[in-house]
């Protein structure tokens, strides 16, 4: 036998904490948050239960759809175009704004003051949700489609822009300079040497806008920005539950089609 | 003519990649510029165009200064600069005839540029440089449908539809394989006989580069340790430019150095290895 036994060596997996205790901490703390956040909205059993019946009422109330009124089936359709149109709007507005915004936001090709003037178009634009930009727009342009769209393509850029612009820091740098090694201007070489490369990911991003676009022109609406949502409102307030199923079965069937379409295009293209 | 005085590059991060390099490329002759890998032979010729910024001396083609200029006038000054890289740096999702006619893009408006319209001339002419490299019948592939070799083809067109007067190569067979990578060599050896332009190509294989050299340069550590004939470049040469062997006395940066003993002792074990 060896004289010198090696001791035993232990080993644990290491944390990504500093150390056990600083990790048992963060845990005790997360828990902690938990049940605070609990009590403090106030959940009890007894909400649940009685909340229970009149939601099994309300359900209820709502089937069978309502088919059969033919001005509430117009006020449907009506409302359903309206939205639809809107986002097809909204989404060709918002990417044509977007391109140069996602330009100036790559930061392989934009100096830095522009970089972060781009950065901050797009923060902009991302920080708010578009029903807040739809009550601002009503209140600026008064109630109707045109609050929509605007509301839309701001929400847009945020969204189009920033991917893009990740999309435009991945390119392969040598078709750039390359273009630029020939004598190209600025312009040119983006014109050559970056669209075509992110031409794909344009046309995809444009459906992948357009197809969240339909969903949220049915939500702008409630605020009175235009489109199905404000008739969704109405029947909801008027105890027309048997319309509301109504109006939201046929949202569902066209963001269907919508997302249909979307995956369809951007199969073809990849 | 390219005439390179002195040239230095010193990057942000302190690194020394050209530490005052010299070199005139005149008529139509084939210069090759072997080194080891981060000898600074890119940086050299990215430093020539421009594509990379030097921090010292001067670089003139035909008498004009180019380390000075910007804007309009750096811009003049690179389409008299053909570049061909090692990736080939085609635009992959455009086609040939669109590559090939990106050569222009010096010489058009940037609204034709956005039509990608250009002028009847410079078609009839890319045909014509497609014949030349071999290419006819492809102008409506996309680059991404080539092979390596036809791809770098499309960059040599891409390069004379400039009408440059001089080809900057940067290791344009390193993505091929041996024999594509002669044909390669060839038909820059044959542009550059034809058009009448000098042509300098940074390339590690040194058989190539003595093959089809008309002078040979060697780069290590950014300086400047050998310019001579290819017959010139013995084994003192090359221990020289890839193991940075002493420079014998009596032998100056240039031309042919006096032979060293040390690697015809290598040679000779080599021979007792292999009698063996």
């Amino acid at each position: 036998m060896a004289t010198e036994q090696q001791p035993r060596r232990e080993w644990s997996r290491p944390t990504a904490f500093y150390n056990h205790y600083v990790k048992w901490a963060v845990y005790v703390a997360i828990a902690v948050f938990l049940l605070w956040s609990a009590w403090n909205m106030r959940i009890s059993l007894d909400r649940i239960v009685t909340g229970w019946g009149a939601a099994v009422g309300l359900i209820q109330g709502m089937v069978p759809p309502e088919i059969t009124t033919e001005f509430k089936n117009d006020l449907l359709i009506e409302g359903l175009l309206e939205s639809v149109a809107m986002s097809v709007i909204a989404t060709i507005i918002g990417v044509i704004l977007s391109i140069p915004v996602a330009f100036m936001a790559a930061e392989n090709i934009a100096p830095k003051p522009v970089y972060w003037t781009g950065r901050g178009i797009i923060t902009g634009s991302r920080a708010l949700h578009e029903l807040i930009i739809a009550i601002i727009a009503v209140k600026a342009v008064g109630i109707g489609a045109l609050a929509g769209v605007i509301a839309l393509s701001y929400k847009t850029i945020g969204f189009f822009a920033k991917l893009l612009a990740e999309e435009i820091e991945d390119i392969d740098s040598g078709q750039m300079e390359a273009t630029e090694a020939t004598g190209a201007n600025r312009l040119q070489t983006m014109l050559f040497g970056v669209v075509p490369q992110v031409m794909p990911r344009i046309v995809g991003l444009s459906i992948y806008r357009w197809d969240i676009n339909i969903r949220h022109s049915t939500i702008v609406g409630i605020v009175g920005a235009g489109g199905i949502g404000g008739t969704l409102l109405n029947s909801f307030d008027q105890y027309d539950y048997d319309f509301f199923l109504t109006i939201i079965l046929a949202i569902i069937a066209i963001v269907m089609v919508g997302e249909l379409i979307s995956t369809y295009v951007r199969g073809r293209i990849q | 003519m390219l005439s390179v005085t002195d040239l230095q590059k010193t990057y942000p991060s302190g690194d020394e990649a050209l530490k005052g390099v010299s070199l005139d490329v005149t008529g139509n002759e084939t210069v090759s510029m072997i080194g080891p890998s981060g000898a600074g032979k890119s940086t050299f010729i990215r430093c020539v165009n421009r594509l990379t910024e030097p921090t010292g001396g001067s670089v003139e083609l035909d008498g004009l200064e180019i380390t000075g200029l910007s804007g309009g006038k750096l811009r003049d000054a690179r389409r008299d600069m053909g570049m061909i890289f090692q990736e080939y740096n085609l635009i992959e999702r455009l086609t040939v005839m669109e590559n090939v006619l990106s050569g222009r893009l010096g010489y058009v408006s940037t609204w034709d540029a956005f039509r990608r319209k250009f002028a009847g001339d410079d078609i009839a002419r890319a045909y014509e440089v497609l014949d030349r490299v071999g290419l006819e019948g492809h102008e409506n592939n996309r680059a991404d449908e080539l092979s390596g070799g036809q791809r770098q083809r499309v960059g040599i067109a891409r390069a004379i539809l400039q009408r440059p007067k001089i080809l900057l190569v940067d290791e344009p067979t390193s993505s091929l394989d041996p024999e594509t990578s002669r044909a390669v060599m060839d038909l820059l050896t044959e542009i550059a006989a034809e058009d009448d332009i000098p042509v300098l190509i940074n390339i590690h294989e040194v058989d190539l580069a003595v093959e089809y050299a008309d002078r040979v340069v060697g780069l290590r550590d950014g300086q400047k340790v050998f310019e001579g004939d290819p017959e010139e470049l013995d084994e003192t040469a090359k221990g020289q430019i890839y193991r940075g062997e002493e420079i014998p006395e009596g032998a100056g940066p240039t031309g042919k150095v006096v032979a060293a003993d040390t690697p015809g002792e290598a040679a000779t074990e080599e021979g007792d290895l292999r009698s063996t």
